[in-house]
């Protein structure tokens, strides 16, 4: 975790991780506005390549900045991220700042209201730099279905940053910000992890307050850390994390000690840890170089004392299916309120042809309009799959399947302490490449959905490089309820592998052009 | 032959009478009860009647993205409590679901209901007739749910959106809690069956009173029926096809709207024709049910049990408390009370049916006789608030005031005629009996003193009278008592005058 410096020989506060930027502020040998200003000084010089940003708030930035500076003069107990700036996925709610979730149908929308997660961080003092790009209502798996245009991945332009949370992983890879939210409903924060090189974490279902998350598939969606190192998203995580009395299904108890995990996995030290690798995880359709450093990362382990058990999850392979009938619905459900009578876009059909614009014709051209393909298309399969007479055969048969891979997690977790597989089958592909094949495009999540169908927490941690020169990732899952596990693992694997790289996986990453 | 009646709109009615010798109808009734609670089913908005339109909202409310509901948990008390006074059983565990359609009042376009999984189901109701009859309700589930917004249509001629020149929604109702209750099929009540209706309704509308759930205000729509009526050949033949007349929201309208669609209906099947299933409005101003919206494929609500919250799992010893502290239920209080009153069952029904039960005892409790108060309130004041054509408890007079009045007459300071005049003066608004008595001046004169001049003057003003009297004809006394009455302007006790006219006479 080098620090670099500018050519005027000040360190470059946009390469120091959250818990380093977090020391020297608490040292007093930065202040929250010069860390402030670093980053959007950077964001101002790379986002004409990189585009991971839908909205930019240098003056709220620079404001909360300047308040937690303030404070922290003033010898006001701070939060231990007070002053580090972060990005929040366009999906989560900001009163005052717009929030279109990458639909046109939400352009323009100013909330009246914070998501829980915002209120958490703007009681912490970390000033919001922007509003990261994504999928359409978080559908996708490379960000190309933002109705604003692509983000680029800052190791190769011309290739996608992974979806639908790429906007904060590019923006993190690219140093525009030290910590991001993304939110996670089939693999939106641990597959845009993989191919960008940073560390990403699904939370256990219930352990992050979804209020306020526009909602994509309510019993999938979770929102978590994105970041550099796996100690800021452990940092981040207890941040966001814990109960929340507005969201029904958060989990009532206190998260279990996450950055404590983090530290102690650092060391390095897996003695009796039983890590199961997932047969159905792997194999066919992996690329080789995705599957010859998951091998290696393996050995790593296996160096460190963990066990390595081999266990099968046979209905994983129902997995993707069962996903895209459940997700769907539920989404055709939550995107109905976007109709054009109370917020955001409204379209009122013109009349030429006679006819007077009733709502219901309102809220089908505001619809027609507003809503992109990807987002169509799941809402025709989410209304055909919970249409009378069609619910048990989709709808309720993809529930029997989910409770199937349920069972097949708590067996698997009676022979192994966390499961391991690669995040993604493949590096990053370029940007329009699986555009109009939507099946293509679904098997990216193929790894990383099981663990949102059984509400089990997940992590990508960078894995090194592919025989094509880009990132992989390595994916953790854990039982609910025990994140503490992937922390542990995590670091233990990030140390190890960063030792044999002499250093993050990011730093071999191209220098990015900068725009003056 | 069936007597049929063309109905002014154009409709063929067959005689109510003629119908259900016909026809047995069978009728299904769906209640609605806005729940009590200070805050919303699902958020915290508090309820508010009346208040400025979209200010009793938040995110929720109001449907925002990323809002989320949480449940109210005295809503689920309060359908606990319903559900047990209706014989109900309870869920262990119940799920909301998702009612998914697209219209204006409905922020989300899903409302948050209960589906398969209702949290109270079969139970019963007894209603009592106006005869004292015994009808049992069968009920077939109560369930949890959210109201909508309020549509307001501007422009048009009738208040309905069809000729509108636009559309205001009033978000303050959505989500306020209600409780649903569903009726099994209702048969047997063959020609009462719009009297079991309005009785049904009336019945609940009372438990949810005595229960606390709810003010229960049938003009303020907290309580609305949806009416469901067939007719069918026999008692033994299948269902027919039925309609379902929505937001019928008073016990006289339900009663006349299932008069009305058994007329009707029955015109239907009497001339071979079919019925068509669909749901019907109900005018109150000309009684009678018109069709409503088509549904066609707005029939498939794709309902799915709503992720956002999670099931709902009463213990059982929050049941069994919340059973055993249920206040005493209106049927059970009617014996109860009727017993202390040492009403005859003619006239405790009489009090039910004119929904005095209240009054009379809220009278009682302010010192009167149990037979006072209901000569009162089944007399006088009966027949004022049937003339002036409202309900007892809307007359402008309280129950303390009614105790009040008859105390006067126990005291001897008013007569009966004396009193009905003090009545009139207390509905009149010119205050409470005492001071409308001082105002006006009609206290019984019983000053001997005054009463003996009044008498002295009338014998010497019919000397005639006088002479036979003193003859020892008494029959033109009656005379001379009338003479002071008129004199006293009736406010003379009768008895006391003749007393005193006959001493008079016999002293002379």
């Amino acid at each position: 975790m080098g620090t670099s410096t500018t050519a005027t020989g000040a360190t470059d506060l946009t390469r120091l991780s959250a818990a380093e930027l977090a020391t020297r502020l608490a040292a007093g040998e930065v202040s929250s506005v010069e860390v402030t200003q670093a980053h959007l000084e950077r964001i101002a010089a790379v986002e004409p390549s990189v585009h991971a940003f839908l909205h930019i708030d240098d003056d709220g930035a620079l404001a909360t900045a300047r308040d937690v500076d303030a404070r922290r003069s003033a010898g006001e107990r701070l939060h231990a991220l007070a002053g580090v700036p972060i990005a929040v996925k366009d999906i989560v709610v900001t009163k005052d700042l717009p929030t279109t979730a990458g639909s046109k149908i939400l352009q323009g929308w100013i909330p009246p209201y914070d998501a829980t997660i915002t209120t958490r961080l703007r009681e912490a003092g970390l000033p919001i730099l922007g509003k990261t790009n994504m999928d359409e209502f978080a559908m996708g798996s490379s960000t190309e279905h933002s109705a604003f245009g692509n983000t680029h991945n800052p190791w190769d332009l011309d290739r996608i940053p992974g979806g639908s949370g790429g906007g904060s992983a590019a923006a993190v890879a690219a140093y525009e910000a030290p910590l991001a939210i993304g939110t996670d409903t089939g693999g939106s924060i641990r597959q845009p992890g993989a191919v960008t090189g940073t560390v990403g974490v699904k939370p256990t279902y219930g352990g992050v307050s979804r209020y306020g998350l526009i909602a994509l598939a309510s019993s999938l969606d979770q929102a978590g850390p994105v970041t550099r190192t796996v100690l800021d998203s452990a940092l981040l995580h207890e941040l966001i994390g814990g109960h929340d009395p507005r969201d029904s299904t958060s989990i009532p108890e206190p998260l279990p000690p996450l950055v404590e995990a983090a530290r102690a996995g650092a060391a390095g030290d897996l003695r009796g840890v039983r890590v199961g690798v997932v047969t159905e995880l792997g194999g066919e359709g992996y690329q080789p170089g995705v599957r010859a450093r998951f091998e290696e990362s393996l050995e790593l382990l296996r160096g460190a004392g963990a066990e390595i058990v081999e266990v099968s999850c046979p209905h994983f392979t129902y997995a993707l299916g069962a996903y895209y009938l459940i997700l769907p619905s539920e989404a055709s459900s939550n995107l109905a309120k976007f109709d054009g009578m109370r917020f955001g876009l409204r379209v009122v059909p013109d009349g030429g042809d006679g006819l007077a614009a009733t709502a219901e014709r309102v809220m089908s051209a505001t619809r027609g309009a507003g809503f992109g393909d990807e987002v169509k298309r799941r809402i025709i399969l989410g209304t055909y799959a919970l249409s009378a007479g069609y619910y048990d055969a989709y709808y309720g048969s993809a529930q029997k399947v989910r409770t199937l891979i349920q069972r097949d997690f708590a067996a698997a977790f009676e022979q192994a302490d966390v499961l391991v597989s690669p995040t993604a089958p493949t590096t990053a592909f370029k940007l329009g490449e699986k555009l109009d094949d939507p099946l293509a495009m679904y098997l990216n999540d193929v790894a990383t959905i099981p663990a949102n169908l059984a509400g089990v927490p997940g992590m990508s941690v960078p894995n090194g490089l592919s025989d094509d020169g880009l990132p992989v990732g390595l994916q953790i899952l854990a039982p609910a309820k025990a994140d503490d596990r992937l922390y542990r693992v995590g670091a233990a694997l990030e140390a190890l592998l960063e030792s044999t790289w002499g250093g993050p996986l990011l730093a071999r990453a191209p220098e990015l052009e900068v725009a003056r | 032959m069936t007597a049929h009646t063309t109905h002014a709109t154009g409709v063929e009615l067959v005689d109510y009478d003629d119908a259900v010798v016909r026809f047995d109808p069978v009728i299904g009734i769906e209640v609605h009860v806005e729940l009590g609670t200070r805050t919303k089913m699902f958020d915290s908005a508090e309820q508010v009647f009346g208040a400025e339109p979209n200010t009793a909202v938040t995110p929720v409310s109001l449907g925002l993205p990323g809002a989320l509901p949480v449940v109210n948990g005295t809503a689920v008390e309060y359908a606990l409590r319903i559900g047990l006074a209706l014989n109900c059983q309870i869920a262990e565990t119940c799920r909301f679901a998702r009612k998914n359609y697209f219209y204006p009042d409905v922020p989300k376009n899903f409302q948050t209901s209960q589906y398969d999984e209702p949290i109270a189901f079969e139970g019963h109701l007894d209603v009592e007739l106006q005869d004292g009859t015994i009808f049992r309700v069968e009920i077939e589930r109560a369930h949890l749910e959210e109201d909508a917004g309020k549509n307001t249509h501007v422009g048009g001629v009738t208040g309905r959106i069809h000729g509108a020149e636009y559309s205001l929604v009033d978000y303050n109702r959505a989500g306020i809690p209600l409780v649903e209750i569903v009726t099994k099929p209702i048969t047997g009540a063959g020609a009462r069956a719009p009297e079991v209706a309005s009785a049904y309704v009336r019945s609940l509308r009372d438990i949810f009173r005595t229960l606390g759930v709810s003010q229960a205000r049938m003009e303020r729509g907290n309580v609305r029926a949806d009416v469901n009526l067939s007719l069918r050949p026999t008692p033994e033949s299948p269902l027919g096809t039925r309609t379902e007349t929505k937001n019928v929201n008073s016990f006289r309208s339900v009663e006349r709207a299932v008069r009305y669609e058994v007329s009707r209906q029955a015109a239907i099947l009497a001339s071979g024709g079919t019925v068509v299933q669909e749901t019907r409005h109900w005018h109150e101003d000309t009684g009678i049910t018109t069709p409503g919206r088509v549904k066609s494929d707005a029939e498939d609500y794709r309902y799915f049990p709503e992720p956002d919250l999670v099931p709902i799992a009463p213990s059982r010893e929050w049941v069994e408390a919340i059973r055993a502290s249920l206040p005493e239920m209106p049927a059970a209080r009617r014996a109860r009370l009727q017993q202390d009153w040492d009403y005859s069952d003619l006239e405790m029904r009489d009090v039910v049916n004119a929904g005095a039960i209240e009054l009379v005892e809220a009278t009682i409790a302010a010192g009167s006789t149990p037979a006072a108060a209901r000569k009162w309130w089944m007399g006088e004041l009966a027949r004022t608030a049937k003339t002036t054509d409202v309900e007892l408890e809307q007359l402008p007079i309280t129950p303390a005031q009614v105790g009040e009045l008859q105390a006067l007459v126990d005291a001897g300071r008013i007569n009966d005629k004396l009193a009905r005049q003090v009545l009139e003066g207390v509905l009149a608004g010119q205050g409470s009996p005492e001071e409308v008595l001082v105002a006006r001046g009609l206290e019984v004169v019983s000053d001997d003193g005054v009463l003996l001049a009044a008498v002295d003057e009338a014998l010497a003003a019919q000397p005639d009278v006088a002479a036979k009297v003193r003859g020892g004809n008494l029959g033109p006394v009656g005379a001379i008592i009338g003479a002071v009455m008129k004199a006293t302007r009736g406010q003379a006790d009768a008895a006391r005058v003749r007393e005193l006219v006959l001493e008079r006479i016999t002293q002379s």
